[in-house]
Order: structure tokens, then sequence, then C-alpha cells
């Protein structure tokens, strides 16, 4: 079995053209991930330039509101760039920086990713190209003219679906073109090892603080953990540190877009079945014969038809427990917070807000859930004013 | 001595490609039969996939017309098996990892021996992840070929030893189609891959569409591959693309001909 597996998951499906560079990115990320050095540089940007640790916020409102489970909220949508994306991309971009390579590439879905490498890009002097799907491009027009404005060029992708699956072929395709000065920033925990591994590490500062936060204001381990699910990079963010904890209950929360007995959802657990793809032998939605499905959800970062390779482990352990969760849940949780804390989730964190909405209730006033707020949700208005036939221009 | 074997041991070998089903499976009958007349050594027929990442633009087209037409692979292991009623030349699938990994691998490779295949090639699987497929290939008798790239290097030699049935050399980096100029050192790889294996056929791929090139590349190897060349004439001229490709096909055969050995 190669390297980089989680249970039967995980792997290095690439072309051969690939392989070289996969390998130096291994080494000097096993080099530098115990190298003092790196460590207090990227924890100096965390902190200085991305605003970590960011904040663990008791949802007094909602709490009482659904009368049960306490509530609090990890607030990475306060994070530089507004969402968790950029704990992984400063952590990569220094890393390709300290490798002598002066590009970046990146795909996106949501245009989160993208827009989190384009500033570190610009923090650090590179080029940045960023590859979206061109249905994704125009369902988040905004962020493209973000990226533009950051100094990216921003191609459109055409191929296949065009969405988040299309966008990251396209990166995969230009890297086997220009290896030697660039390196794929890929945006979740998946493709080939080692980024399944590195996006873990590089995000595994979410839990950390929680359970640091928690033990502060509460002096104790939450009871659940609840994310949303696409590649799985918040998610596995928001779980690291408690997967040693058999009390914490983790969640995972999947697009389950129309639902899952109709073709539009990208709920891969509950619909797909084992593949290899993008590097990885995960959990994929496919049809008899391992054509990817076009999958689909009213969030772009999550409209991915795999899951990560440690995701797939923790469902076949049952470690982790993985929901999925409609649009129309997932829109009436995004107006829920805004209502009831003042806080406009990006549309992928609602679905996290979705599935607590659900299970608070049904919880003792003593325990405690921490939903991950992956992101912010300015970006998401315009789809969900026109989700609720209102027509608005930015 | 195998299938594959057999197509080096005449002069250089020409392999041309054809994704099938592009645009339907009676067209790709008719045209590997042209290929097979006009003197191809071995053909490499492409299983549609979703998404072909190690593809360029003209391939990914083809098997995104290929597959909105409907083919499973149940409908291609049939038309191998119409083919093989009278065509000997030596043929191996080219795919990726999932569309043999969903089939079932080891009911893909049985299948694949039982309607006489001779290899298989996929793009995404490297040295380090063919243990879960080489095996069973070698179990019904197919070979499971191995790919170099220019950034391969020290791999060259790690590669070409455990080498079955020819090595795919990919000219250039990026994904296949047709480039005006190969930069690589084509022959330095060649040579590192024969000192590691004497005995494995070279063959190079990646970029070639005229004969020039491909007399070019075949004096430093012992056969080239052109795909996107005839993909391309699949999607210009559709069901009428038969005696277009095998007329491409004898011009290529030509030119590698007048190389000796």
């Amino acid at each position: 079995m190669s390297k980089g597996r989680f249970g039967i998951h995980g792997g290095q499906y690439i072309p051969e053209t690939l392989m070289n560079a996969v390998m130096e990115l291994e080494t000097a990320y096993h080099h530098y991930k115990d190298d003092p050095d790196f460590h207090r540089e990227l924890t100096e940007l965390l902190n200085e330039y991305a605003g970590r640790p960011s904040r663990l916020y008791f949802a007094r409102r909602m709490t009482e509101d659904l009368g049960g489970a306490k509530i609090y909220l990890k607030r990475e949508d306060l994070n530089h760039t507004g969402a968790h994306k950029i704990n992984n991309v400063l952590g990569q971009a220094l890393l390709a920086k300290k490798m002598g390579k002066t590009r970046l590439i990146a795909e996106t879905g949501a245009g989160q990713h993208g827009v989190a490498t384009v500033t570190a890009a610009a923090l650090f002097g590179m080029e940045c190209v960023v590859f979206m799907g061109e249905e994704d491009t125009r369902r988040q027009a905004l962020n493209v003219y973000k990226m533009r404005l950051l100094g990216a060029q921003v191609v459109p992708v055409t191929t296949g679906t065009a969405t988040l699956k299309d966008a990251c072929s396209a990166a995969f395709r230009e890297w086997t073109t220009r290896i030697a000065d660039t390196h794929y920033c890929l945006g979740s925990v998946m493709g080939p090892h080692p980024f399944p591994t590195m996006v873990r590490d590089f995000q595994a500062v979410i839990s950390k603080e929680i359970k640091q936060q928690l033990q502060e204001k509460e002096g104790k381990l939450p009871d659940a953990v609840i994310a949303c699910v696409g590649g799985g990079s918040n998610a596995i963010g928001a779980f690291y540190h408690f997967i040693d904890d058999p009390s914490v209950r983790l969640i995972g929360c999947e697009a389950a877009g129309r639902g899952v007995d109709t073709p539009d959802t990208a709920a891969t657990i509950a619909t797909g079945r084992l593949g290899i793809f993008h590097g990885m032998k995960s959990y994929f939605c496919q049809d008899a014969f391992g054509q990817i499905a076009p999958v689909y959800s009213i969030s772009a970062g999550l409209d991915y038809p795999g899951i990560g390779p440690e995701h797939a482990m923790l469902h076949d352990m049952g470690r982790a427990e993985y929901v999925p969760v409609t649009d129309e849940e997932a829109v009436n949780a995004f107006e829920y917070l805004s209502r009831t804390e003042g806080i406009i989730p990006a549309i992928e964190s609602a679905h996290a807000v979705a599935h607590a909405i659900k299970l608070a209730p049904a919880m003792g006033k003593e325990q405690i859930i921490v939903v991950n707020i992956s992101g912010r949700g300015d970006k998401d208005c315009v789809s969900i004013a026109r989700y609720r036939g209102e027509e608005i221009s930015e | 001595m195998s299938r594959i074997a057999e197509a080096f041991a005449h002069g250089k070998a020409f392999i041309p490609f054809l994704t099938c089903a592009d645009p339907d499976l009676e067209t790709t009958e008719a045209a590997v039969r042209a290929m097979a007349q006009a003197g191809a050594d071995l053909i490499e027929l492409g299983i549609p996939f979703s998404d072909p990442t190690a593809e360029g633009p003209v391939i990914q087209a083809a098997n995104q017309r290929a597959l909105a037409g409907g083919v499973t692979t149940d409908q291609i292991f049939d038309m191998v098996r119409r083919l093989r009623e009278d065509v000997t030349t030596p043929m191996v699938f080219m795919t990726y990892a999932n569309v043999v990994f969903s089939y079932g691998t080891e009911r893909f490779l049985s299948t694949a021996a039982e309607i006489g295949m001779d290899g298989l090639i996929l793009p995404d699987v490297p040295y380090e992840e063919k243990e879960e497929f080489a095996p069973v290939c070698r179990k019904y008798g197919l070979d499971f070929i191995s790919l170099i790239a220019p950034t391969s290097e020290d791999r060259i030699a790690m590669i070409a030893r455990e080498a079955e049935g020819f090595l795919y050399c990919v000219s250039s980096l990026g994904v296949t189609g047709v480039r005006t100029e190969i930069t690589t050192d084509v022959g330095r790889m060649v040579s590192l891959a024969k000192e590691a294996n004497p005995h494995i056929p070279c063959a190079i791929g990646f970029g070639i569409s005229t004969p020039e090139q491909a007399a070019a590349m075949a004096a430093q190897s012992d056969g080239v591959i052109v795909g996107s060349a005839i993909v391309k004439l699949a999607g210009q001229y559709g069901r009428q693309a038969v005696p277009h490709i095998a007329a491409y096909v004898s011009s290529m055969k030509r030119a590698l001909a007048k190389i000796k050995p």
C-alpha cells in the first residue's frame, strides 16, 4: 500500500509527471512541520495577519430559542478573507516560498479558497492563477472581482459540469504543465498524499483553539462538534483534536441539495461509493460504470462529488457521523442565524447550523454543541435572495 | 512472445489511439479495422471517463461526446468481441483508475482478457499504486503498461525495471495534445530506461502529430503513440471519419517505415 493512507482511503493516484513534485512537497513539508522557525513565522501570520485565534462565541439567543444544549459558534468567519481557508493557505504559501516556488495555482468553488490564495500570493509577492468553474464564476461574481483586484488571473473552466471538480481537474492539468516554479495550493483535505495530511494539520488549529477556549469557558469538552463537509477541510480542522475523545460526537453535514433521493445532490457519504479520483481513494458520487456524477448544491463550496480520505476513514470506523442537509434547510438556517444572533453565515456553514437546530432541542441544557461557522455569508446574499424569488444586484 | 512484443518486432511501431464511441461505437469499430489494415502495430482503445485529468482539450471533448451518447464499459467490451473475430492487431485499453476499480478490477481484467485485449494503461496510476492493478493484469495475461515522464529523472530506472509490455514515454510536460515542438531530451529518457531494462520496448507519446515528428521520435525509440491528432479527425468528420483516419495512419506508417531499426 502506498503512502498517505487513512485506512483503505487516500494514496497517490496521479500521473507520473507529478510524482516527483508531490514527493518534493512531502519532503519539504516533513522538514518544515517540525521546524520551530517555520512555526513561529506561521503563527505570527495567523495571529497578526489573519486575526487568530478566532472567537468561540456563546450563542445565547439561539440556545434559549432552541431550549436544549448550549450552542457555541466557532467564528472562522471572522478570519481575514472571511473563512477558514486562510489557515491552510498561509501554511502552504509559506511552505511554497521556502521551497523556492514563485507562483501559486488553486481551484476554487465558492471563491473563498481562491480569495485566500490570491491574498497570500499578494502578501508574499507571488504570481497567482485561480481556476473556477464558469457556473461558479456566475454564482460568486463578487469573489471573482476580489481575486482580480488582489492580482490574480481567474480562469473560468468550461469543461464537464463547469463547477468545483472541473476547476480542480483544470488545476491538476496546469500543474503537470508547469511544475518547476509552481505550487498547487489545494484548498481541501483531498487530492494525493501529502495534501490531505498537510491541509488537515494546517486546519487543526480550529479544534486546538476550540478545546482550549471551551476549557476556559466551561471547563469541559463539548458533547458535539458540527461542521459542514464538501472536501472536508473545515470539518477535519474542527474535529481533529477531538478524535481521541470518544465522548465528543463529531458530525459532518453534507450538502443534500434538493434531497438525497433526487439526482440533484452532493451528499457523498449518503449517495456515493468507493472510488478513485483526483489523486485519492475515497467515497465518490458516481454511476454504475464509475463515471463521476454531476453533483448539485445551492452552495458552490460543497458542490463536490467526493470527500477527503480521512473523513471516509472516520465514517468507516463510525467515529464521525455524516448527515445530509438540504438547500431548503440550509437557507432557513442562513436566515435563522442572521436574525437570531446577527451573524450571517456562509451558505456552506449554514448546513452545519441547520443540523444544530435539529439536534439541540433533543439534548440536555447542560450539554454543549460547537458549530463551526467556517465562513461569512456576504458572498451568498445575492443567490439566497434569488432562492427566495427576489432579484438584487450588488 | 506476447502479442504486444509482436507489435515491436517489425521495425518502428505505430500506435494510434482512439476514444471509443466518439461519435458512436459503429464508427469506432470501423475505424479500428481500418487502422489495423493501414498498418497500425498496436491500437489503444480509450474507454471514456467523465473527468480525464491527463487529457488536453481534444481528448477531453471526445470523452464528453462519447459519454453524452450513453456508451458503457460493457458496450465497449462487446465491440472488442466483434473486432476480435477478424482483427489480430494487439490492442490495449487506455482509461482511468476509477473506470476499472468501479467495475471491479478482477471482473474488468478477466473480461478484458476473455475478449482478447492485451494490456491496460492507467495514466492516473503511478508506480507507487500499481500493485493494486498490475498483479491482477498478470493473473489474466495482460500487460500493465507503465509510463515515464520528463520529470521522472531518478525514477526512470525503478519504473523501467518492472515495466511490462512496453514503456510509455511521455514526451512533454502537461496533458495530451498536439504540440508544434517537443523540447524534452527523449533520447536520454529512452537510454536511461534501456539501461535499466534492455528488453523493454519504449514508445513515445504526447504531442506527436506530423510524419516528421513521428520519424524524429521513432529514431530515438521503438515506436510512437498518436492520440489527439486522430481524435481530432474523429471530432471533425464524425461518422465519416474512417477513411480520413485510415489515410492518416498510412501516412504515419510510411514515415516510420523509412527508419532503419
